[in-house]
């Protein structure tokens, strides 16, 4: 076994030999400009990106027509959410997304904002989903644009959107679904999914860095603005030269990811139940979001009294993730936690373990063990767990807040 | 976030962890942060007859930086009379241990814990004293 274990593909995925071992010769042999119309290399490249295209549209069930490479998810999802809000813009100025979404996702309602669009961000429920009456409720006549996560990056609970897809058709609202940590993960059929737009990111599936896919419905068809102008690449949809080899990776880890998703998500499945089920009998320890509606390969755990980067620190063999946001320079817990109701001490005390495609059950083993041993450690240091068995309400404490 | 070797050693090593007990008319007691924060630190010391601080104790929640710098001070402050311990500033132990500018806050906290400390240490013995009234009282 090999140290530290990875043990964080919510944040990227390792590239797959077999997609690594298909993607070189088109760096080096069959190096041409897919959009070059007048030379064998162009054709060759283009035949690539086509293939792959045909690969990634499979893989949600889609015409490959409906497929738009960007630069990856951020891009995805500004093209999507901007596009919709700008092109629809005269019909109304309302958009509503929820809490918990990823930060591509809020930052760029955000800056709607700042164009005079008013967004409506929804409240999650305790177990990380959001209420579909609540959904329903926040609904105005000058809702334009809904953009709801399949699957959410910290906590792994999966959103509604089948539903929230069939209400805005009825409504004839453009609904954009960020499917970044879904895609490859868990099944996603376009021709049940009422989504209009529809992101997704090659890195997230075993596919490299640097492409993602915007799905643009034809049937009903969806109406954006292009964000990026030049060339009239991709339809027009997003201009810029494509880069061959990493649309053939994406095109290639798609097509494993449908060949191989039933089998490698229980499996994975099978692995995190067993990591839970090493660390559940431990004190005070709470799993974040929805143990059911979730994604297989996602635990979110808060080891209460055990500040969240010490424990990352401690446990440096297995690269894991806060749910806190303290390495990021800012005393803020994590938003996502925030937004389930969980209090300062919970919200900071979390780490996200995502397991994958080559996690092993020894790898597993090893993780609880460390994770048991040194929050034991760190209970040790810590004054809130000396306090908590002697028996003394934290809430009741008038803490010198710095 | 890259940690100074100084960090890691007190945090894989921490010196001086646990509690005296509280009551104890020789130790002073002082708990600053706030769990909302995500640093809390509890920091004693243990004062001889001839007035110097004998022994310390800490416990802290928090990240690696507060780990370190609470156990850093538990051992600057072995030996030396009240006054000459309220005289560490977060400066020495943020400059000790290399801590980057976002994790300053730590060293601060370090400090406010001293002084926490020698502050109740001086209240048990009938003192007054000076930076109380500006600090909140942890229960």
């Amino acid at each position: 076994m090999k140290l530290p274990i990875y043990l964080d593909y919510s944040a990227t995925t390792p590239v797959d030999p077999r997609v690594a071992q298909k993607m070189i010769p088109y760096l080096t042999e069959y190096f041409g400009n897919p959009a070059s119309r007048s030379h064998a290399f162009g054709w060759k490249a283009e035949e690539a990106v086509e293939e792959a295209r045909a690969h990634v549209a499979a893989l949600i069930n889609a015409d490959p027509k409906e497929i738009v490479w960007t630069s990856g998810a951020t891009e995805g999802n500004n093209l999507a959410i901007k596009g919709a809000a700008n092109f629809h813009k005269t019909k109304g100025k309302h958009i509503i997304t929820q809490k918990t979404e990823h930060k591509a996702v809020l930052d760029t309602c955000r800056e709607l904002e700042r164009h005079g669009f008013e967004v409506t961000y929804l409240d999650v429920e305790s177990n990380g989903i959001v209420d579909l009456r609540k959904f329903e409720a926040a609904i105005r006549p000058d809702t334009i644009l809904v953009s709801i996560m399949m699957v959410n990056n910290e906590i792994g609970v999966i959103q509604p959107v089948w539903e929230i897809g069939e209400i805005c058709r009825a409504k004839g609202i453009v609904f954009h679904c960020d499917a970044v940590q879904g895609g490859g993960r868990i099944e996603i059929d376009m021709q049940k999914l009422k989504a209009d737009l529809l992101t997704i990111t090659a890195h997230k599936m075993y596919g490299p860095k640097g492409i993602g896919a915007l799905y643009v419905r034809r049937k009903p068809r969806v109406r954006i603005e292009a964000q990026i102008h030049g060339g009239g690449h991709e339809r027009g949809f997003r201009s810029g030269t494509l880069p061959t080899h990493q649309i053939v990776g994406f095109g290639e880890a798609a097509r494993l990811a449908k060949l191989e998703m039933a089998t490698d998500s229980e499996r994975v499945r099978a692995l995190r139940d067993k990591l839970w089920n090493a660390i559940k009998d431990m004190e005070e320890v709470y799993v974040n979001g929805d143990m059911k509606r979730r994604i297989p390969h996602n635990l979110n755990v808060s080891f209460n009294f055990v500040e969240g980067e010490s424990l990352i620190m401690a446990v440096k063999d297995i690269a894991v993730s806060s749910g806190s946001a303290c390495t990021s320079a800012s005393l803020e817990p994590s938003y996502v936690l925030r937004a389930l109701g969980r209090n300062d001490e919970l919200a900071h005390s979390s780490i996200r373990i995502t397991l994958g495609r080559f996690t092993t059950g020894e790898e597993v083993t090893y993780a609880a063990d460390l994770i048991r041993r040194k929050v034991s450690k760190l209970r040790e240091l810590s004054p809130l767990w000396e306090m908590y068995k002697d028996g003394v309400d934290l809430n009741s404490v008038q803490w010198a807040a710095h | 976030m890259a940690y100074s070797d100084k960090v890691i050693d007190h945090y894989e090593n921490p010196r001086n962890v646990g509690s005296f007990e509280k009551g104890d008319q020789s130790v002073g007691t002082g708990m600053v942060g706030a769990p909302a924060c995500g640093d809390v630190m509890k920091l004693q010391i243990k004062v001889g007859a001839d007035g110097r601080i004998e022994d310390a104790r800490f416990k802290t929640y928090g990240c690696g930086s507060a780990i370190a710098s609470s156990s850093l001070v538990t051992e600057w402050v072995k030996g030396k009379t009240l006054d000459e311990a309220a005289t560490i500033k977060n400066t020495h132990i943020a400059e000790e241990l290399s801590l980057p500018p976002v994790k300053i806050h730590c060293s601060i906290l370090a400090e406010d814990a001293i002084k926490a400390a020698i502050d109740d240490y001086r209240k048990k013995h009938g003192v007054e004293p000076e930076a109380a009234a500006d600090r909140k009282k942890v229960a």
